[in-house]
């Protein structure tokens, strides 16, 4: 049947009517349908319409507005009308919709003091190096997020930054703190005089972050990327952004992280910052203290060392080396009997499963002498890699974040999901005794990273107990209150799912060897 | 010699250079067969690039019907479509004619035309009247109304015009376009503004000529009522401001990659570089328009993309002025952020910004002007158009209304046709 | 010895982002100057055309 409603003296413009018409004809039930003003037009294509032909828009003038359709009964055309009610009332979403421009040219339109690119694009092809090329062109400094750029053309790239006074922040770089704005993976951490150049992301994190909580605060953190100080690329950039925290002001304290570099590389930039004459924190995880020593620098045992290091120096005190617990020995040592008390005797084995890097490392090196031998994806020794990286061995460690994980999937820290299953998948496996975990909160990483793993956790130590068994799940929390997901809150989450909540990495991985040696 | 980036970057500067400073003024009216170079009493102009009888689109093959048989070549459809294919007839793109036409684009021998001239370079330009919209020839109509339309509007509007013309002398069309911008048109599918000022410029000369008051009421109502009467000035003063830029016009953009010429046939869109000289088309299979369908049609009922109409995008206005025109955004369901953020995507495929046409809403900025080939394949952002929908079905006029844009095959095969010319 | 980087350090950050969209998401999130980047490949990744492109562009 044929409806139509008339209202006079009302006027809408014909493109939105014409949007409504087309909305209305979608209701179904509706036939035909046409939303306009009376205009000549709009009355011939009632009349040529033999669907529609209604009499009613006929004798409409142009002043009035008009809804025809063709609808299977009343209760349609009652639809009808209100889904025109609805369209004429719609307030539009003001979509505001940002503008991406699609070349650097077209950024530099939009913005034309741009002086930090931050880079995510794939390396493979080029593809980062050309966009990186372009930015030093530009005298746009770097951070290089992309991994799989080659050694040439980090060489490269680095060189030519160097020329003309720029940093360039990677490859693999995953964080850094520039003027107090947080890059990429990064924490909000508070202002203050402790500068940073760093060759780990996680690693930087942890330092920076347990900086934070001990109440000191950066000047600038700069990565470097994790190859800088080795043979081929011969620390170019970390000296270059060591040269310029020794000349910043601001800087009172230096703290340097790495992996053990190449060794003649490592004398070069110790000598550096040695000439430099800031008191300077080294941390090159797992190395030989002896040279730094020599130089009259402050080696670090561990990042949470350095970060306490750091803050003491800042103060104007005497740093002490730190490789305890904040909690008193006889509450440790209560803390690891009540956990180990329900578990099984074919529970020996660690799992250290890993969204940070350089954490991941951290653990490996301080437990593997106790634990001998641990397979991973990323192993210390070459005996140790892992057959499968789904299967755990015995002792494993795994980074989440390494390549044989993240192919085509976004970095863990932004999605934890996998990690998360893991941890389920662990906690049924009856020769393992204890899960260790971090959780990076901060600027980049997932909103939450808490929440899917606490809920393996809860789930997984509950299978554990419903199997006769039970599973020490020990994590640490890398952040700070200041980060938008909250340290405490964080902590909060883990602890309240089951967790051991440990302070630091570092007390993270002396609890679980406690643990080890008592289940061993 | 292989060319070098340096040169082609001066070529194109030239380009830009041409295009900018060109002065597209309304000089007056003649007709197709008197005024436009190359024109014989059996040619039929049609928009895009070439195109044989065979392929030619549907609207295209009822206009060129039309037009036989409103030069009296074909007494009905039947002998029209025989004579068509019978290769009596010379059918040759506008475009080769230094004509523009839109949608179906045909122009045959006794047809009226405006005569658009760009005074920096000389070089002269020349389109049809606006008919107005439904039935009409440029939809494919053939009916005995649109040749009778046809008629009128060479007997008596033309004379008129003519007249009028020759009272308000030249007409600046270029200051006429850049105050059109800042009234809500974008220079292509919305031409409300531009025909109400063309009007105020019209009308009191009209009023002036010896005509009836009869002949001169239903001119001055003809005018008024077809929004779209400005678009056939828009596209000639943009079709000699780019004709200028061809290298084997003018040797300066010898080397460049600026797009000269963008047209379709409702088969083909083809483009011509400027420095690859008007010779050349490169071609790809014309889109389907995405956007809004009038009421009674959907995408079935259209052709594909057709008429020469986008050479306004080509000098920089069109869809490269969506910003200017937020209204036009509705037909693809968008905001006056998304106009804006197509027109500032187009500055990221052009070699520099217009001085005269300018987008009021981006402060004031010239919109994006002279479309770099090179910046076309490397960004993979083609040029946007905002476009009529003609019906594939010959003589049922327009059906909707939204954007479209060339096929990026156009581009791919004219960078690599530049290639082998100038890097041998 | 000071060099360019220090100047650097007294200069407001305006970021350019390439890739992962949520960097400048939270860029935006704490007010700082941020352009986001629509990248693509150059040419859509088309390897003929890259290449013509670096002799001409």
């Amino acid at each position: 049947m044929v409806k139509a409603q008339i209202t006079p003296g009302a006027y809408y413009d014909s493109v939105s009517l014409m949007i409504i018409s087309n909305a209305v004809k979608k209701i179904p039930g509706v036939t035909e349908a046409l939303v306009g003003m009376g205009t000549d037009l709009n009355r011939e294509l009632n009349r040529n319409n033999p669907n529609l032909n209604s009499p009613e828009v006929e004798k409409t003038t142009p002043n009035d507005f008009f809804v025809a359709a063709n609808v299977s009964d009343e209760k349609v055309w009652e639809e009808v009308l209100a889904k025109v009610d609805e369209k004429l009332n719609e307030k539009k979403e003001d979509a505001a919709s940002n503008y991406y421009p699609a070349t650097l040219e077209g950024a530099l339109k939009v913005q034309p003091n741009t002086n930090m690119a931050v880079i995510s694009v794939p390396g493979k092809g080029g593809h980062a190096y050309n966009v990186a090329k372009d930015c030093l062109k530009h005298y746009i400094n770097v951070m290089l997020f992309s991994d799989n750029v080659t050694i040439e053309e980090e060489y490269e790239l680095k060189s030519e930054a160097v020329k003309r006074g720029l940093l360039v922040m990677g490859p693999d770089c995953g964080t850094a703190i520039v003027n107090h704005v947080p890059l990429a993976f990064a924490n909000v951490v508070r202002p203050g005089d402790i500068g940073m150049v760093c060759a780990s992301g996680t690693g930087t994190q942890e330092v920076s972050s347990i900086i934070d909580s001990l109440g000191g605060g950066v000047s600038q953190v700069l990565g470097t990327g994790g190859r800088d100080l080795k043979k081929d690329i011969g620390g170019i950039m970390f000296k270059h952004a060591l040269e310029a925290l020794i000349a910043d002001k601001e800087t009172k304290v230096i703290v340097l992280v790495s992996k053990p570099p190449y060794p003649p590389v490592q004398t070069e930039v110790l000598k550096m910052a040695k000439a430099g004459g800031k008191p300077t924190v080294v941390c090159f995880i797992g190395g030989d203290p002896k040279e730094v020593e020599s130089m009259g620098l402050v080696p670090a045992v561990s990042l949470e060392d350095a970060a306490r290091k750091a803050v003491a120096l800042s103060k104007g005190e005497q740093p002490h080396t730190f490789d305890g617990f904040d909690m008193s020995p006889a509450e440790i040592d209560a803390l690891v009997n009540e956990a180990t008390k329900n578990l099984k005797s074919t529970q020996k084995y660690m799992r250290a499963l890993y969204t940070g890097g350089t954490l991941c490392d951290e653990s490996m090196k301080y437990l593997l002498p106790t634990c001998k031998r641990i397979y991973s994806n990323i192993p210390l020794q070459d005996n140790d890699k892992l057959e499968n990286k789904d299967v755990s061995f015995e002792h494993t460690a795994l980074d989440f974040g390494d390549d044989e994980f993240t192919v085509g999937r976004p970095h863990p820290m932004i999605d934890p999901s996998l990690r998360a299953e893991r941890v389920l998948k662990e906690a049924k496996d009856d020769t393992c005794a204890v899960i260790l975990v971090d959780c990076v909160i901060g600027y980049g990483s997932h909103e939450d990273p808490a929440a899917d793993l606490s809920d393996a956790i809860k789930k997984g130590k509950k299978e554990a107990l419903d199997a006769g068994r039970d599973v020490i799940v020990v994590a640490s929390v890398c952040g700070t209150e200041g980060d938008p997901q909250g340290l405490s809150k964080t902590r909060e989450t883990l602890k309240n799912a089951g967790a051991i909540v440990m302070p630091t990495n570092a007390q993270a991985c002396r609890l679980v060897k406690k643990i080890i040696e008592k289940v061993a | 010699m292989a060319i070098t980036k340096e040169e082609i970057n001066a070529a194109n500067a030239e380009a830009l250079k041409i295009i900018l400073s060109a002065k597209p003024t309304l000089i007056g009216m003649g007709t197709a067969g008197e005024d436009i170079p190359g024109m014989t009493p059996t040619t039929i102009l049609h928009s895009g690039p070439p195109v044989d009888w065979e392929h030619m689109s549907g609207p295209q093959k009822g206009a060129v019907i039309g037009a036989l048989m409103y030069e009296g070549l074909a007494k009905d459809d039947k002998e029209a479509e025989n004579l068509a294919a019978s290769g009596k007839i010379t059918f040759d793109p506008c475009h080769h004619h230094a004509a523009v036409g839109p949608m179906a684009g045909i122009v045959s021998y006794h047809m009226p035309v405006f005569i658009v001239e760009n005074k920096e370079y000389g070089n002269k330009a020349y389109c049809t009247f606006n008919e107005g919209l439904g039935k009409v020839l440029r939809f494919g109509a053939y009916q005995p109304e649109v040749i009778d339309r046809l008629k009128w509007l060479e007997k008596e509007l033309y004379p008129i015009v003519k007249e009028a013309l020759a009272i308000t002398g030249d007409i600046d069309l270029k200051a006429m376009i850049s105050e059109v911008l800042q009234m809500g048109d974008d220079g292509h599918n919305r031409n409300k503004a531009g025909t109400s000022l063309l009007f105020r410029k019209l009308a009191p000369a009209i009023v002036q000529t010896h005509f009836t008051e009869e002949q001169k009421v239903k001119a001055l109502k003809f005018i008024d009522s077809n929004d779209h009467f400005f678009l056939n000035l828009t596209m000639p003063a943009a079709k000699c401001t780019m004709d200028a830029t061809f290298c084997d016009v003018n040797p300066k953009t010898k080397g460049s990659t600026i797009v000269a010429t963008m047209a379709r046939n409702g088969y083909e869109f083809g483009i011509r570089v400027a420095g690859l000289g008007q010779k050349k088309w490169f071609t790809g299979p014309a889109e389907i328009v995405e956007g809004l369908y009038f009421p009674g049609f959907t995408a079935e009922d259209a052709n594909p993309d057709v008429g020469d109409s986008c050479i306004t995008e080509t000098c920089g206005i069109g869809g490269f002025c969506m910003g200017a025109a937020p209204a036009i955004v509705q037909f693809v369901g968008g905001t006056p952020e998304d106009a804006l953020n197509y027109s500032r995507q187009m500055y990221e495929i052009t070699e520099g910004e217009g001085t005269t046409y300018k987008i009021p809403a981006l402060n004031f900025r010239g919109s994006a002007t002279g479309i770099d080939i090179r910046k076309v394949i490397k960004t993979q952002i083609r040029p946007v158009i905002n476009t009529g929908v003609a019906a594939k079905k010959p003589g049922v006029g327009q059906v909707g209304a939204g954007i479209v844009h060339p096929p990026m095959k156009c581009f791919e095969d004219a960078l690599k046709d530049f290639k082998e010319t100038y890097m041998g | 010895m000071e060099n360019k980087v220090n100047t650097l350090f007294t200069k407001k950050i305006q970021i350019v982002n390439f890739g992962i969209k949520s960097f400048y998401d939270d860029n935006k999130k704490q007010g700082v100057p941020s352009v986001h980047v629509d990248w693509k490949p150059v040419a859509g990744g088309n390897k003929e055309l890259a290449s013509i492109l670096d002799d001409l562009l």
